[in-house]
């Protein structure tokens, strides 16, 4: 144990107080259900339907395919920049499985995995990243947020939703709010944290540590040992998770919703994960990362040990493996199809959503670019 | 000695060389170090001058620009880095509630030299938040300085003088322009007046006045209708959007009767906007026809999908330098 004793000493030569910086009066649990070779602790098993378990497998096999999908079409030039969410599919799609449709999904930018799962189609993706707003919404999406680029900025507005609920008295429904590892050094997130915690609103955060945010590495994004701890501050149960396994996060994000619910106020998930590929394709992470931290990431693969843990329970085969993987290749293929066909995007849509009511300069405005759309096209 | 640079490198040699002029100047700013800033503006600084001096932060606007005022304050010379100026709201409480006006608190006691450089604008197909142009937030703070260059000679001259100023400055750097072209750029040291605007190309019939992204398309348009119609126009770089260079704006009015102001940004309550009531104030009876504004419109900057109709062309500045000509 290392004392740091403080330099003024109060009268009589005793320090006025002590520091202990190192032995740390907090423990942060942990929870892994699945380790990295699919072992189960059986004691910790959710309760989860057959049908639920292969949704979850599917869904992160789909958010991968799609990511693998997107990144050649973005090398082709067929489509704009985007962020990857490989390696992280069962930290965003546990927790989206713990969601019912009455619950808020309040996203970060990287939340692919969880979005498909919460039944956004694949082509709203190609849309986003191909520089349409059309993307942003869906048919059953009315409780889901469009992904915050901002930084952090979401974890605000799921508080504020959160609030709203408690004052409606809604019992049944909560907000799960997603974010980074670099999202927690934003003041909106510790601002968030502690409105949720003084409000006792019933919002869950699930924050993806990806141990990285671009180039910065988690250490030195916070100097903390865990994000976790970071709810101690706050007065907020915290706890770390296995990013990677997706039943732990689930369980994890089940039993914080099940609280939220019942009145009983936030929680802070950390999930441990790791981002298996570049930031987004417009990044080169051979600038910045030790290839060995991502070969062992690569060997925690959370696609690989859920798959073991199907097989073991005797609900998944080969047979059907190879049949889900011609279906996703299909299904994926059907969607970049349908995106390269819509081409008839009306080109004066930001005029129509600028305000909730009609405003005459936006109006003459309007006039005068659809003016100008007529000479550039004869111009040309 | 003259190399052929883009703006980039351009920028990254005025930071290489303020650095080593002067110890007190440090790079501060989100993956600016070891990843040498996502378009590679700060490339090989950290190597150079070290962790100390290049400052991978974490990710916190208004923690940058915070920090970064106490070290101005103590006599540190920061160039902060917003990686987009989309994020660059994030930080605003801190310019427009101290860097701006730490110096007016303490009647110049306390003074707030820094730059913040942020990648503006539109036109790389890029994702939410990563393609407007806001330069009027910044060039209706007073205590702000905002400078907005668009080659890459001028941004590394104006980005030293920017680091010299006594004052914060927000330097803007059109990033549709970083890779467009390269131009000579010397080794020597070269500095740049703030607060001047620059006269391209001296002519007689109509002014056109533009800054950053925007020069580039204005000039094709200014040597298009010079070609077809023979007429002599006069280009005006503003270079500076606060303080604003009226003499310049007025002196030429006076003598071109004419003008047309190109702006990226939205219309409203911008530069454009201020140049047409600076020429009010003081050339207004010089006038022959109506000032005319080519700028982007009121609405959110569209996704990319729609963005090239959105940002002004040369086709549209074109036609607006024509139809002031037949006034
Ligand atoms: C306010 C703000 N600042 C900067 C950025 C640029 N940026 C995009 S993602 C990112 C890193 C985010 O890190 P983290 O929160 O860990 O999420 P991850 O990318 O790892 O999923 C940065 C700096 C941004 N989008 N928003
Ligand atoms: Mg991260």
């Amino acid at each position: 144990m290392i004392v740091n004793t403080c330099e003024q000493h109060a009268a009589g030569g005793k320090p006025a107080y002590e520091l202990d910086l190192r032995e740390r009066t907090f423990k942060i649990s942990h929870l892994q259900i699945l380790d990295e070779k699919g072992n189960l602790d059986a004691e910790r098993e959710p309760n989860l339907s057959a049908e639920d378990l292969i949704k979850l497998y599917r869904t992160m096999v789909l958010a991968r395919a799609v990511d693998d999908r997107l990144l050649k079409l973005q090398r082709q030039g067929r489509i704009g920049t985007f962020p990857l969410c490989t390696g992280q599919e069962a930290a965003s799609c546990g927790p989206a499985l713990a969601m019912t449709p009455k619950d808020w999904f309040v996203g970060s930018f990287r939340e692919l995995a969880g979005r498909l799962l919460r039944g956004e189609p694949i082509e709203n993706g190609f849309l986003v990243f191909n520089g349409y707003e059309e993307g942003n919404t869906f048919p059953g999406g009315e409780r889901t947020l469009p992904i915050s680029i901002i930084i952090g900025a979401q974890a605000l507005h799921a508080v504020g939703i959160a609030y709203a609920m408690k004052i409606r008295g809604e019992t049944d429904s909560a907000v799960v709010c997603f974010v980074g590892d670099g999202a927690t050094s934003q003041g909106d997130f510790h601002e968030a944290m502690n409105f949720a915690s003084v409000w006792q609103v019933p919002v869950v955060f699930v924050c993806a540590n990806n141990q990285w945010a671009i180039s910065l590495p988690r250490e030195k994004q916070t100097h903390s040992q865990t994000l976790a701890q970071k709810a101690i501050a706050y007065d907020m149960p915290g706890i770390q998770v296995d990013g990677n396994d997706a039943l732990a996060m689930y369980q994890a994000t089940k039993e914080a919703l099940d609280r939220a619910r019942a009145g009983e106020g936030p929680t802070f998930i950390e999930g441990v994960t790791y981002r298996l590929m570049m930031h987004t394709t417009s990044d080169d992470p051979s600038r910045y990362q030790p290839p060995e931290q991502l070969e062992a990431w690569q060997g925690r693969d959370p696609l690989v040990r859920f798959k073991s843990y199907l097989e073991a329970k005797g609900i998944w085969n080969d047979k059907q493996q190879a049949a889900m993987e011609v279906e996703i290749k299909q299904e994926i293929e059907d969607a970049v199809k349908a995106f390269e066909a819509k081409t008839d995007f009306k080109p004066d849509t930001p005029f129509d959503h600028v305000f909730g009511t009609e405003v005459p300069k936006i109006e003459e405005q309007r006039a005068e670019f659809l003016h100008h759309l007529r000479e550039e096209s004869t111009d040309a | 000695m003259r190399n052929k640079l883009n703006m980039v490198q351009a920028i990254n040699l005025a930071l290489h060389q303020e650095m080593g002029n002067d110890d007190s100047v440090v790079a501060i700013g989100q993956d600016i170090g070891v990843n040498g800033g996502v378009f590679r503006v700060t490339e090989g600084l950290y190597e150079k001058y070290g962790e100390s001096r290049v400052i991978d932060t974490p990710l916190a606007e208004s923690g940058i620009l915070g920090t970064s005022i106490g070290m101005a304050v103590a006599g540190l010379k920061p160039v902060a880095e917003m990686q987009f100026s989309g994020f660059s709201y994030l930080m605003f409480g801190q310019l427009e509630g101290h860097a701006a006006r730490l110096r007016s608190r303490t009647q110049g006691a306390i003074t707030v030299p820094l730059v913040v450089r942020m990648p503006y604008g539109g036109g790389v197909r890029a994702l939410e938040h990563h393609s407007e142009s806001r330069e009027a937030i910044y060039g209706h703070t007073p205590g702000v300085k905002v400078v907005i260059p668009s080659t890459p000679s001028n941004a590394r001259a104006l980005l030293v003088s920017a680091i010299r100023d006594p004052d914060p400055v927000i330097f803007m750097e059109p990033k549709r322009s970083y890779r467009a072209f390269r131009e000579e750029v010397s080794e020597e040291e070269q500095t740049m007046e703030i607060g001047k605007a620059q006269v391209v190309q001296e002519g007689t019939d109509l002014t056109v006045f533009a800054w950053g992204a925007m020069m580039r398309p204005t000039l094709q348009a200014v040597q298009e209708v010079q070609d077809q119609r023979g007429v002599s126009i006069e280009l005006i770089d503003l270079l500076t959007i606060s303080p604003l260079d009226g003499d310049t704006i007025a002196g030429s009015v006076e003598k071109t009767g004419r003008c047309v102001v190109i702006q990226e940004a939205p219309r409203s309550l911008g530069p454009a906007s201020e140049i047409i009531a600076t020429i009010n104030d003081k050339a207004l009876m010089y006038l022959e026809a109506p000032v005319r504004r080519v700028t982007g419109y009121d609405v959110a900057t569209p996704y990319f999908g729609r963005e090239n109709a959105y940002l002004p062309t040369s086709g549209r500045i074109h036609r607006a330098i024509e139809e002031t000509l037949d006034f």
